[in-house]
C-alpha cells in the first residue's frame, strides 16, 4: 500500500504526493476518492494554519499542490463530476481600494477548495458587483478592503445589493487588514473572516459543505 | 541629493552620504488594538508614550497615523500631531490616506514635515501635490497608481518617474520627493522582495531621489519577523534606501550595522556607541 495521501499532503511533500496520486490512478483507484483524500489533507493544513504551526507560504504551497493533484486527476473524471463545484462566489476589492494581495490569496484558496470564483479585481464599482451577482446567480459574495475608506465602499456595495433586490439571495463576507465585528455591523455584511482559511470555512458553511 | 525635514528645533537630512534615517512606525493603529481603542476615545496618552519611547530608541523622525475605523481623522490627526510635537522635538511624518486630514495636520505643524503620502493615482496627485507645494513640505510618493499595486520592478520604476515628474510640474523640487517602493509580504509572494530591490536600484540610478520603505510589511504572516526585518533592512539600504519606516527599538541595530558596512559611519562611532548603550542597559537591568 502506498503512503497515506492525506498525511503526505498535510505535510506538504509535493513530490511524494504526486507519486502517490500517479500510482493510485494507474492502479485504477477511484479519482473521486483521491480528491476526497486531498481535501482531507487540506483540512489538516487549515487546522495547522489556525494553530500557527503553519504560515501563509505553507497555505499557498498546499493550494498549489492541491491544484497539481486536481490537474492530474481531472482527465480521469467523468464530465458530470468534473463540472461539479461547491458553489459560485463573486469576489473583489471594493471601490476606492486597490489592495489585492490578501484578496488574491483568498480567491486562490476558494478556487482550490472547489469553489467557482468570479474575481472582479480591485477598485470594483458598486454596480459591477450587483451585475455579476445577477448574471451568475452566485449565492456567496466576498468583499475585500485594506484601507479604512473601504468600509464605506463595502457598506455602499451591500446597500446597492439591497436596492437591486439581490441582498436576500446572497451571503456576504468581508475581509482585510483592519476588519472587525464592529466594521461588519457597520457595513451590514453577514460575516467577516480574519484570514484566507476563515474565508474558505465561511464559504463552505454557506454552501452547506461540512 | 538631500531631503531636509524639520521640527521647530531639529533638522534631519535624508541623503546617501548620511546615516540611514529611521522613521518610527509605531504611532499607527493598524494591528494595534489598544492604540485603536484609545484613538477612538480621543485618548492620546499612548501616542505620547510611544513618541517618547521611539525617540529614546533612536528614531530620527516619527510617523503619525491615526487612521482606524470609527476615528474622524480630520479632527484627530492634528490633535495627535500636536501631542507628539509637545512631547518630543524630532520632525514628523504626517501619515494618512485622507488628504483633508493631511491638510488639517500640516496646517498646525511647526517646521517642514514629511507628508505621507501621495500616490500615482490621479485623484491623489491632484489633491496632495498642491498641499505639499503650498506648505513647502516634503512628500512620500507611493508607487501605486490607478492600475493598482505593482507586482514587478518595471511598474514601480515607471510610477516613480510619473510621481517625480508631476511633483516637479507642480513646483515641488525633486529633493522633496521621497519615493516609497512598497514592500509586501514576502510570504504571500516569494518573488516580491527581489522586485523591490531591483526597483530601488533602478530608481536610484534613473531618478537619484531619496527613497523610503515601510520595512516591516515584508515579514507579515511569517514567524521570526525580526530576523527577516533585519536582513531586509540591510539589503534595501545597500540597494539605495536612505530612510526606513520601521520599529526603531528592534531594527536600529541592524540599520547601524548596515551603515557601517556601507561606509556611512566613520570610525564606527555610531556602531560602537549603540553597542555601549546596549551594554549600559544590560547593566541597569
Amino acid at each position: 500500500m502506498a503512503k497515506d495521501l492525506v498525511k503526505t499532503l498535510a505535510d506538504l511533500k509535493e513530490q511524494e504526493v504526486m507519486e502517490i496520486v500517479k500510482s493510485r490512478l494507474s492502479a485504477g483507484d477511484d479519482p473521486l476518492k483521491i480528491l476526497e483524500d486531498a481535501r482531507k489533507g487540506m483540512e489538516i493544513v487549515g487546522k495547522r494554519f489556525a494553530s500557527s504551526e503553519y504560515f501563509i507560504p505553507d497555505l499557498v504551497y498546499s493550494g498549489e499542490i492541491l491544484r497539481a493533484v486536481t490537474e492530474l486527476v481531472k482527465p480521469k473524471l467523468s464530465k458530470t463530476t468534473e463540472s461539479k463545484k461547491l458553489g459560485k462566489v463573486v469576489f473583489g476589492t471594493v471601490a476606492g481600494d486597490i489592495h489585492d494581495i490578501g484578496k488574491d490569496i483568498v480567491v486562490f484558496m476558494l478556487d482550490v477548495n472547489g469553489f467557482e470564483v468570479y474575481d472582479l479585481g480591485v477598485d470594483v464599482p458598486v454596480q459591477k458587483f450587483v451585475e455579476k451577482i445577477k448574471e451568475t446567480g452566485a449565492p456567496i459574495v466576498g468583499l475585500s478592503g485594506f484601507l479604512t475608506l473601504a468600509f464605506d465602499s463595502m457598506k455602499q456595495t451591500i446597500e446597492a445589493m439591497k436596492a437591486a433586490g439581490v441582498r436576500d439571495k446572497v451571503k456576504v463576507m468581508i475581509g482585510g487588514g483592519q476588519i472587525s465585528e464592529e466594521v461588519r455591523k457597520y457595513t451590514g455584511a453577514d460575516a467577516y473572516g480574519k484570514d484566507a482559511m476563515a474565508g474558505v470555512a465561511l464559504a463552505k458553511q454557506w454552501a452547506g459543505v461540512k | 541629493m538631500e531631503t531636509k525635514v524639520s521640527s521647530l528645533k531639529k533638522e534631519v537630512i535624508i541623503g546617501d552620504t548620511q546615516p540611514t534615517v529611521i522613521i518610527g512606525e509605531r504611532i499607527n493603529p493598524a494591528g494595534k488594538k489598544k492604540l485603536a481603542e484609545a484613538l477612538k476615545a480621543g485618548d492620546l496618552e499612548i501616542v505620547r508614550s510611544e513618541a517618547l519611547a521611539q525617540v529614546q530608541a533612536g528614531a530620527d523622525i516619527l510617523d503619525v497615523n491615526v487612521g482606524t475605523f470609527g476615528v474622524d481623522e480630520v479632527a484627530l490627526l492634528p490633535r495627535a500631531v500636536q501631542a507628539v510635537m509637545d512631547t518630543v522635538d524630532v520632525p514628523l511624518c504626517i501619515d494618512s490616506n485622507n488628504p483633508a486630514a493631511l491638510e488639517a495636520a500640516i496646517k498646525i505643524y511647526k517646521g517642514k514635515p514629511l507628508v505621507n503620502s501621495v500616490t500615482g493615482e490621479e485623484r491623489s496627485l491632484k489633491r496632495v501635490l498642491p498641499l505639499v507645494k503650498e506648505y513647502k513640505a516634503a512628500v512620500v510618493g507611493l508607487v501605486q497608481d490607478d492600475e493598482g499595486i505593482p507586482k514587478d520592478a518595471q511598474r514601480r520604476v515607471s510610477i516613480a518617474h510619473k510621481i517625480v515628474e508631476r511633483a516637479e510640474a507642480a513646483g515641488i523640487p525633486r529633493e522633496d520627493v521621497v519615493i516609497d517602493c512598497l514592500a509586501f509580504a514576502v510570504g504571500a509572494d516569494t518573488n516580491s522582495g527581489l522586485a523591490v530591490l531591483e526597483a530601488i536600484q533602478r530608481i536610484k540610478a534613473e531618478l537619484g531621489v531619496n527613497m523610503t520603505l515601510g520595512a516591516s510589511n515584508i515579514s507579515f504572516g511569517l514567524p521570526d519577523r525580526e530576523l527577516l526585518n533585519n536582513a531586509f533592512a540591510a539589503m534595501v539600504i545597500a540597494a539605495g534606501i536612505t530612510c526606513l519606516i520601521t520599529d526603531a527599538a528592534k531594527v536600529r541595530p541592524a540599520i547601524i550595522a548596515a551603515d557601517l558596512v556601507l561606509g556611512r559611519d566613520k570610525h564606527a562611532r555610531r556602531y560602537i556607541e549603540a553597542y555601549r548603550q546596549r551594554q549600559r542597559q544590560q547593566i541597569v537591568e
